[in-house]
């Protein structure tokens, strides 16, 4: 594990914040998904523009009830990590996957269909954002400063001075 | 610091803070996210509950054991075809096609579908096509596999040749009465295409003919009739889901040549190969034309444009949810605006249907809402959809393949929903889409536009079905099992005395009204209605400047 860099406490709570922001967004996806029986990815990825064989592949009879249940997992998991600070990197490297996932499914790129979206686009989106946020909140660990590692770090220090 | 006394000891208080405060957060977001699920779908359940919309398909045709029924086709062009596969019977030349087609592109299901269909056990045993072309493509295909059969030179053989049990009439329309009428007084049971009669003369006749022989199971083509979106839009509005229909539109919307029926001439049309004279019939007597041959569907003679081609599918499937009838008057208005091409059928076609009698039912004081108008606006020269809409006082529904409710701002029946916020008028209250899980390939615009008037196939437990299937199926089951035909004689008179109403009205340019006590269109001292609407004259001036 790389040492937690000493960052201002104002650098710290802008991570933080950030990990938790990230955190909530998850598990709400998640929850919402978990709790809406009749919901499935199956649409996202038939109408997906890139990589069509391998998504349509996941939206296949076979396969797609596994994939939403890993899908709705993983959302939950991630965002559970990341609110409570425990194996944030862990469910980061999971969150970067389920995004660009999502990302290559529907890709902004130019001359692809857009479909419907909130706002306009040119090659990056706010998946491939959100993305990129959890390779910082990868980098620079905060959970030692404010989740549950917090308490196991501090009984390390602890029992290795005793 | 101090150090805390409980569990976490040689914490601080700061420390445990930190380590556990993303716990409630976890707690509330997820919170959050169970009650706002929770309370969406009680929402749906009590409005589903409150609506009561049963979504069930109609109840399956009887069993096709027994002897195989044997069958004779007059008419083997582009409809006869397609028929025949809904038989069981595909040419050598499409299974050819489809094989290539589906290698190309996996989504491609014609093929596979074909071959999973059930086997009605028949036997093709009689072909009756005039162009040698088609009769002899006919018999090289269905000749096979335990199957003979033979093509005779005339329909009135095919009847009489004692060689066929029933029979399928896919010609054009000109011929569709004649030939029906020849059969069941013969005995021999009739699928025939829609429309179902070319005049308003044959329409009775056909039916005084059918009334005398009862034996005969005698079906028209709307196989729309087994589209189950349209059953669960009867159920929908059988519970006044609507509240008083007023106004319904149904809509064509094509812009393509095969869409406006300029189909393909044969290189090998002459008067060599196609018996000339058994094509035109009662038709005006003219040279041999191979555009009229192939592109009957242009003129009065043969054909009865958008009123008698397209208007009566949008008619029936309104009649098969609402049974209401024909209606009292009939306007119209149109030309030909885009395909000024020789056709004196018009490729643009605007027409009112009033019912000043009908009520769906409503929600208000009894006796202030009463009367409906049922339009049919056609256009071949543009193939922006615009669906079909049943507009009620109370709710709004889009008939497709798929069906839609949305509940009226201004609704009396559900006023107080919409005002605590139960029912956003912009969100359905209610949605149906049997092929929610399977996505379909569909080949063109025209293929589009006849799915979703549930033409080309409907759904059974999720699974696709083509509708012509499960209507031949009917008809069938019918004649093996008894019951009646879902559009039968009396569907059938509704839909032809429909059509030339309209027909009418646009060549007279007068309002035609129906006389319902005493089953007449009522015409104007003198004036022959069906010499008018076989006119072909009409539209003939535009071809002239």
């Amino acid at each position: 594990m790389i040492q937690p860099t000493r960052f201002s406490t104002w650098q710290t709570f802008g991570l933080v914040l950030m990990r938790l922001l990230i955190g909530w967004h998850f598990l709400y996806e998640g929850v919402t998904k978990l709790y809406s029986p009749s919901w499935t990815a199956k649409g996202y990825l038939m109408s997906a523009t890139y990589m069509q064989s391998f998504f349509q592949w996941m939206a296949g009879d076979s396969m797609i009830s596994i994939i939403d249940t890993l899908n709705i997992g993983a959302l939950m998991v991630v965002g559970v990590c990341l609110i409570i600070g425990f194996k944030t990197r862990f469910a980061s490297v999971i969150g970067i996957g389920l995004l660009l996932f999502y990302f290559l499914a529907h890709p902004p790129f130019p001359g692809f269909p857009q479909g419907v979206t909130e706002g306009s686009y040119w090659m990056i989106n706010k998946n491939l954002i959100e993305a990129a946020a959890l390779l910082v909140v990868f980098l620079f660990p905060t959970s030692t400063s404010f989740g549950l590692e917090r308490l196991f770090a501090k009984k390390e220090i602890q029992s290795s001075t005793t | 610091m101090a150090t805390d006394k409980n569990l976490f000891k040689g914490f601080s208080r700061r420390d445990i803070l930190k380590g556990l405060a993303g716990i409630p957060v976890v707690g509330a977001v997820w919170a959050a996210g169970y009650n706002s699920t929770k309370k969406n779908k009680l929402e749906r359940e009590y409005l589903l509950e409150k609506l009561n919309i049963k979504a069930t398909p109609p109840p399956a045709s009887g069993p096709m054991s027994g002897e195989p029924l044997r069958i004779g086709l007059i008419g083997f062009g582009i409809r006869g075809e397609q028929l025949m596969r809904s038989l069981g019977f595909a040419t050598n030349e499409w299974l050819e096609e489809m094989a290539k087609s589906s290698a190309e592109n996996p989504n491609d299901n014609r093929l596979a579908d074909f071959k999973a269909q059930e086997n009605l056990n028949v036997k093709l045993t009689a072909i009756c096509d005039i162009f040698d072309v088609r009769a002899e493509k006919a018999l090289r295909s269905f000749n096979a596999a335990g199957n003979t059969c033979k093509r005779y030179g005339s329909y009135l053989e095919l009847i009489n040749s004692g060689e066929v049990d029933a029979i399928i009439i896919a010609t054009p329309d000109h011929w569709h009465a004649p030939m029906a009428k020849a059969a069941v007084e013969a005995g021999v049971h009739v699928y025939v295409e829609k429309p179902m009669t070319h005049t308003i003369q044959e329409t009775y006749e056909l039916r005084d003919s059918v009334r005398k022989n009862p034996g005969v199971v005698f079906a028209v083509g709307h196989q729309h009739r087994q589209t189950q979106s349209f059953l669960t839009a009867m159920d929908a509005i059988g519970k006044n889901t609507l509240g008083h229909v007023s106004l319904i539109m149904t809509t064509t919307n094509r812009n393509d040549d095969n869409g406006a029926w300029q189909y393909e001439i044969h290189p090998e049309a002459s008067t060599s190969t196609i018996d000339w004279n058994a094509f035109l019939g009662t038709a005006p007597q003219i040279p041999f034309n191979a555009e009229h041959f192939f592109r009957w569907r242009k003129w009065w003679a043969y054909g009865s444009g958008l009123s008698g081609d397209l208007l009566t599918h949008d008619y029936d499937r309104i009649n098969c949810i609402l049974k209401m009838g024909i209606p009292k008057y009939i306007t119209a208005s149109g030309g030909i605006y885009t395909h000024r091409d020789g056709r004196n059928v018009p490729d643009v076609m605007h027409i009112n249907m009033d019912f000043p009698e009908y009520s769906t039912g409503g929600s208000q004081a009894e006796g202030k809402e009463k009367g409906m108008t049922l339009v049919y606006s056609a256009t071949l020269g543009n193939q922006f959809d615009r669906g079909t809409v049943l507009m009620g006082h109370d709710g709004t529904m889009e008939l497709g393949n798929t069906l839609k409710i949305y509940a009226d701002p201004r609704s009396t029946k559900y006023k107080d929903l919409i005002q605590e916020g139960r029912i956003d008028p912009k969100v359905p209250i209610y949605q149906y889409d049997p092929s929610a899980n399977g996505v379909d390939a569909v080949t063109s615009a025209t293929a589009k536009y006849f799915a979703d008037k549930g033409l080309l196939w409907t759904y059974r437990d999720g699974k696709r079905v083509d509708s012509t299937f499960l209507h031949i199926r009917e008809w069938l089951s019918c004649i093996r099992n008894g019951g009646d035909p879902s559009c039968g004689i009396n569907e059938g008179f509704d839909e032809a005395i429909t059509a030339h109403m309209g027909g009418l009205a646009y060549k007279i340019g007068r309002r035609i009204e129906w006389d319902a006590a005493n089953e007449k269109i009522i015409a104007l001292p003198g004036e022959d209605l069906d010499a008018i609407l076989l006119d072909n004259s009409v539209g003939m001036a535009i071809v002239n400047a």
